[in-house]
């Protein structure tokens, strides 16, 4: 009996902070709540690894509505990291999310640096694959004015301390709402981190000109979307010229191609936000695009194209 | 047991049955066979963007394997879904969301009010025809409310379900002329009732609003089904809550929580 050779397809697999992903593509926080509420839509066993909503030491009620606008090819939102609190994820969220063979990233916030520390203690010994410290969230303010990733100093208080508090892969999830972003990696880096995050929303704002109110209670939110991608990839291949732990790349990818743009600027894995909601098949999508680009290309290996960024001879 | 499910349904039939009024009939078995009065599916309009997030909307009617929508053009999503033709497909997401809570055989519930403001109809319809069994002792009243004449739809739908219809105009082109809500409140309370009337009613917000004082007034119970803008529908982005009763607080998804809500849980401002 003659067997036909199985055809090897290119390999998607990739190791992200000492995480064995099977291919890079994840869900951002936030856009996929705690993971049961797309199960019935997504095969999770499929994906590269689920970033769940931020989670912080006690339950908080999130903001007043309302919270999310839609802009040209971008959604503004203020939720105010409404969420269940620490326990609660614990009891409650964790044991339905580790039913599936998937990475699970847990996003925590805190608003002290204490907080932070506490959250990652607490979450010893939970049968999680990481953690991403969301140091950007627009609605926490450390002394009520800046957001922690918008102060070095801060930032690299916050990660050095809660390196010493967990052996888990730690990823930092940082804010577009600085002048330079390459300089703030590099802190996290210093600092003990294993992955960057990039990027969370930028701050924006929209108004109703006939009654001349907010279109958000909050006034301003963050926004994410197609509209913020060129911006995102930018500081994607900044911060890739400057550190070398590996980069997760957001910011409005909606296809194969948005991904592969933010994989050859430089980004080892890539998250899906927005994406999710306009089409809970998106990160599927992504992952049959990436492999049919690779097939197209003959390339082997996706870690072949990680910041292979073709730049004119002479240029920057 | 229920699932959502994606997928991409064919249209039917898409026309304007009044000014900026569409009826749109899609077919999509698995959605039509386990969607319940009140839920609703999420339905992405165009494949290029803006707009980027998909727009809900309730189901009017079940017909077999096909899902009857009634929409009006409020902008350019609703724009775009009113230019599309028959044959094409839409990719749709449903049934979403918890809808009305019927009653059960055995309640004393003998008389039901349906309240609805301008495309409000459009559950209601639903409602009706699940609830409406030829020559029982349960009496439907139906009141439906518009800016105008021109603007109220589905009359003929109730009367021919057997239902009682009353109309109510703000230009008082018909009916009773000013808010469907002051024409419930004239049929309050109900003479001779044993029972205390089951309240459903869906349309703009301040108009919920309003039915919802009169029903803890008149101390009856009443379902509301909101309307707010969604990203999500599934439960996960957090970003449609609205405000309802807990130790202090909490806020509920309108898209997974409701969009029916007892108009008693809901805090409003």
């Amino acid at each position: 009996m003659i067997r036909k050779a199985k055809e090897k397809g290119p390999n998607l697999a990739i190791d992200f902070a000492g995480i064995s992903l099977r291919n890079p593509v994840m869900v951002a926080s936030g856009t996929f709540g705690y993971g049961e509420e797309y199960a019935e839509l997504v095969d999770l066993n499929r994906l590269g690894a689920i970033v769940t909503k931020t989670i912080t030491l006690k339950p908080r009620l999130g903001n007043e509505p309302p919270r999310i606008v839609e802009t040209a090819s971008g959604i503004l939102n203020s939720i105010g990291l409404q969420n269940v609190g620490v326990d609660a994820f614990i009891s409650e969220k964790l044991p339905f999310l580790r039913e599936y063979d998937v990475p699970l990233i847990v996003s925590i916030a805190g608003e002290t640096s204490d907080e932070y520390v506490e959250l990652a203690k607490t979450l010893r010994g939970e049968g999680i694959s990481g953690l991403e410290l969301n140091l950007s969230c627009p609605n926490i303010r450390y002394n009520r004015k800046l957001m922690f990733a918008q102060d070095p100093k801060v930032t690299h208080r916050v990660v050095s301390r809660v390196r010493k508090a967990t052996s888990l892969p730690l990823i930092v999830k940082l804010s577009p709402n600085v002048t330079d972003i390459a300089s703030i990696a590099r802190i996290c880096e210093e600092a003990g981190a294993d992955g960057i995050s990039l990027i969370n929303t930028f701050l924006g704002m929209a108004i109703d000109v006939e009654s001349r109110e907010p279109m958000l209670r909050q006034i301003t939110g963050g926004l994410s979307g197609p509209a913020i991608k060129p911006i995102a990839l930018r500081m994607v291949y900044e911060v890739h010229k400057v550190v070398e732990i590996p980069i997760i790349g957001m910011g409005g990818i909606m296809a194969a191609g948005d991904a592969l743009e933010f994989i050859i600027a430089g980004a080892k894995a890539v998250a899906i936000g927005t994406g999710n909601f306009v089409d809970p098949r998106t990160p599927i999508k992504v992952i049959d695009g990436i492999r049919a680009y690779l097939v197209k290309n003959k390339i082997r290996d996706i870690k072949s194209i990680v910041g292979s960024l073709k730049c004119p001879k002479g240029s920057l | 047991m229920e699932n959502m499910v994606q997928v991409d349904a064919k249209i039917l039939e898409n026309r304007e049955i009044a000014p900026e009024r569409y009826k749109m009939v899609l077919s999509a078995p698995q959605i039509a066979r386990q969607t319940k009065p009140g839920q609703f599916i999420h339905v992405r309009v165009s494949k290029s963007f803006p707009p980027l997030l998909r727009r809900p909307f309730s189901v009017h009617r079940l017909e077999g394997q096909k899902i009857e929508l009634l929409y009006r053009v409020v902008g350019e999503g609703t724009k775009i879904l009113s230019g599309k033709k028959k044959g094409e497909y839409l990719d749709i997401l449903g049934p979403l969301g918890n809808g009305y809570r019927l009653p059960s055989a055995t309640s004393k519930v003998s008389d039901i009010i349906l309240v609805a403001g301008g495309t409000g109809v459009a559950s209601l319809l639903f409602l009706a025809e699940s609830i409406s069994v030829p020559d029982s002792e349960l009496s439907i009243l139906v009141l439906i409310g518009a800016k105008s004449r021109e603007e109220l739809l589905s009359e003929g739908d109730f009367r021919r379900l057997g239902c009682r219809v009353e109309v109510a105009t703000e230009n008082g082109t018909k009916g009773y002329k000013g808010l469907v809500s002051n024409l419930l409140e004239k049929f309050l309370p109900l003479s001779g009732d044993k029972s205390k009337p089951l309240v459903f009613a869906c349309g703009p917000t301040e108009m919920l609003k309003r039915i919802g004082e009169i029903s803890r007034r008149h101390r009856f119970p009443c379902q509301v089904s909101l309307e707010e803008r969604l990203a999500c529908g599934v439960g996960a982005c957090l970003g449609c809550v609205v405000k309802a009763k807990g130790s202090t607080y909490t806020y509920k998804r309108v898209c997974k929580d409701g969009p029916v809500f007892n108009a008693g849980e809901l805090i409003w401002e």
